[in-house]
């Protein structure tokens, strides 16, 4: 009698565990498929309209035919003018935290901000951008408007991965270094640096990947509509990936008929964003083995 | 072995910029405060009447303040007795420039409208009953109408108000409802659809999962968070969006329900991550006491291991909202963008972060128009601000209570 009662038990816990655990793999592969489904739509729809000249030329008839060549060239200069702007401050920022900040309470405050700042939401980042470089500093819509926006956005991403990076230095490396009379400074530069380099550069190249794809921080800071020229200045608007995706897919003058470079123009994107997330993530494998053989 | 002392001049330079350096953040969110609430804050100190403009009435007229609701409804023709602003009982007569041909013919007026001043001047006293709404300029000289102030915007008035028309005429609304609730409601749905989806996955991973799957699901998850919003923007546009409308038998596909499923996605790999992390922290001999005891995994899962780490997954829940709240350009290009109080999933809102990228290249710079969508912005960095602080006294909270 009691054991009848058992095995009943015991089935109807395995069924429910079989049940939780078969829902869990369905959700979990649904969850993978988005990626799959929204690189699948755009790689089907994308591939046919890239070629040579869609790369290399300037748009024509109303953004229906010809290029994205200024674009492209626009969002190169984005990522060099942010990077030129938040890699060195980012990576020194997260060496004084980690390495020189002895007092946990100003650790723990700058940290807060860091946190906090990473959470503020682009379109502020755009606002706060357009009213101090734009129009306080008298910059106007400009690369180095754009680019000191997006820099001072993706600053936490570059201090947290330099945090991190510094964090998994070994401290008997230090320790080894002080011993041989070498001072604070000598260490970091000759020793934790080195290497703690390689996740610094994933830091580097996630951040580039993030620059890469923002719209709402260059929409009233650099981003031109139409502007079938490069660059001469620093001082100078530019057409962006992003932000050209977004009017041709919104307000282009023929949305229809401008809908097949849209479909290009996302294509070039996400291939850009992918190649530098994976080639963040090959690095960050490649290293951690490296690392772990020592 | 003393170090010369130039050298350790050098090394105090060095750390005096590095000190600098990890001001910056710290700097960089002040900064933004008192940039967004010096341009911003102004609103509440002028009247919402368009810029260069004035409402007059005639001078026997008792009523001498009005505020911009009043305005909208006397010009909507809502209001269409002055008793019931407690002016005289008369019924109200509308002026716009574009009546003066009801009043004037055309050579009175002159050709180049040089008598037009002295037109309105003139009709201002012979009507006791108007309210005309004029060039500020034509009030200068000889005017014998009574130019009537509008109360200031109030900040009661912004939080509360329930319509967002702000370049209407004559009186702007800054009625912030509409985009709050449009908010909230767009980012609940998100986290509501991807809460159990990304609930799911966490424990899949953290705990159901061989790691040879693991190990090819985290990166995807990765690259999830890493695609650009303005990708899953034009995804919605052009899939989700058609596809709401046909399958709902709707007129226009761009609704909350789109908006929703975009940032559910979008929220996914935040709210995974943080609660994959957080089950991952549950003590082995926690579970091994659970399974030992005889429960099964799953009912070690739900009744050990989703108590013991549920601080973090509120964290993670409470990030996925934030991610959704500020997210613009996504919500911007699905969600329809009409500015009306939501009662449905089924129909068109629109959001914070989507009025601001709307609306602000159209603004001009000073105006209150551009006011307002600074003090949007002020609200949307507090929002978030508040969020962030909640995540860090839960996670803080959390390594104390485990360490």
């Amino acid at each position: 009698m009691i054991s009848e009662k058992r095995r009943k038990i015991e089935r109807s816990k395995r069924l429910s565990e079989r049940i939780a655990f078969g829902v869990f793999r369905v959700m979990s592969l649904l969850v993978v498929g988005f990626l799959f489904v929204i690189l699948g739509f755009i790689v089907i729809k994308g591939i046919s309209v890239i070629s040579w000249d869609f790369i290399t030329k300037m748009p024509e008839d109303g953004m229906t035919k010809g290029g994205i060549y200024p674009a492209i060239i626009g969002t190169l200069y984005l990522i060099a003018g942010s990077m030129l702007f938040s890699f060195p401050i980012g990576v020194l920022s997260g060496i004084y935290i980690n390495e020189y900040a002895s007092n946990g309470w100003v650790v723990k405050f700058i940290r807060l901000m860091t946190n906090n700042l990473a959470g503020i939401p682009s379109i502020v980042f755009g606002l706060f951008g357009m009213s101090l470089f734009v129009n306080a500093l008298g910059f106007g819509d400009s690369i180095i408007a754009g680019s000191l926006t997006l820099g001072l956005m993706t600053l936490p991403v570059v201090i947290r991965t330099t945090e991190e990076a510094l964090k998994s230095v070994d401290n008997s490396f230090r320790h080894g270094s002080y011993a041989l009379g070498a001072s604070k400074l000598q260490t970091i530069r000759r020793v934790t640096l080195p290497i703690a380099y390689p996740n610094i550069i994933t830091g580097l190249i996630l951040s580039i990947g993030r620059v890469s794809g923002e719209t709402a921080p260059i929409l009233f800071t650099v981003a031109a509509y139409f502007l079938p020229k490069l660059p001469h200045s620093m001082f100078d608007q530019v057409m962006a990936l992003p932000y050209h995706l977004y009017v041709l897919a919104t307000s282009g003058t023929n949305i229809e008929e401008s809908r097949p470079m849209a479909y290009g123009t996302a294509l070039v994107l996400i291939m850009i964003v992918l190649f530098l997330n994976l080639m963040a993530n090959a690095l960050r494998r490649y290293f951690s083995k490296k690392v772990k053989m020592n | 072995m003393t170090r010369p002392f130039y050298k350790k001049l050098f090394e105090k330079i060095i750390e005096g910029i590095l000190a600098l350096s990890g001001s910056i953040t710290s700097l960089a969110v002040l900064l933004i405060v008192i940039f967004l609430f010096k341009e911003g804050l102004g609103l509440f100190n002028r009247s919402p009447i368009a810029e260069g403009f004035v409402l007059a009435v005639n001078k026997n007229n008792p009523v001498s303040i009005i505020d911009s609701k009043t305005v909208k409804l006397i010009f909507d023709q809502e209001i269409t007795n002055w008793e019931s602003i407690s002016g005289k009982k008369d019924t109200i007569i509308l002026f716009r420039l574009e009546d003066i041909n009801l009043y004037y013919t055309e050579t009175q007026i002159g050709s180049n409208l040089e008598n037009l001043p002295t037109c309105i001047s003139r009709l201002t006293d012979s009507i006791p009953n108007i309210i005309a709404f004029i060039p500020q300029s034509y009030t200068k000289e000889n005017f014998k109408g009574k130019v009537i102030l509008p109360r200031n915007i109030k900040v009661g008035e912004f939080f509360g108000g329930k319509e967002w028309y702000p370049t209407a005429e004559p009186s702007a609304q800054f009625g912030v409802l509409p985009l709050l609730l449009g908010t909230l409601w767009v980012s609940l749905g998100a986290i509501l659809l991807s809460l159990p989806l990304g609930l799911a996955v966490a424990i899949y991973m953290a705990e159901v999962a061989k790691p040879r799957v693991r190990n090819i699901f985290k990166p995807i998850i990765e690259l999830l968070a890493g695609i650009p919003s303005v990708i899953y923007g034009f995804f919605g546009l052009v899939v989700i969006v058609p596809l709401i409308q046909s399958l709902f038998n709707l007129p226009v596909g761009e609704t909350a329900l789109a908006g929703s499923i975009i940032l559910a996605i979008m929220a996914l790999p935040t709210i995974i991550t943080i609660a994959e992390d957080s089950i991952r922290t549950t003590p082995r001999s926690m579970k091994e006491a659970s399974l030992a005891l005889g429960a099964s995994r799953w009912q070690t899962i739900y009744r050990i291991v989703l108590p013991y780490s549920i601080s973090g997954i509120t964290a993670a829940a409470i990030l996925g909202i934030g991610r959704a709240v500020g997210e613009t350009m996504a919500v911007l290009m699905v969600t329809g963008n009409a500015a009306v109080i939501p009662h449905s999933f089924l129909q068109p809102v629109r959001t914070i972060p989507a009025t601001i990228a709307a609306e602000l290249g159209e603004s001009s710079q000073g105006g209150p128009h551009y006011q307002a969508l600074f003090i949007l912005g002020c609200i949307l960095f507090i929002l978030t601000l508040i969020i962030n602080l909640t995540v860090e006294y839960i996670s803080s909270r959390n390594k104390l209570a485990k360490r």
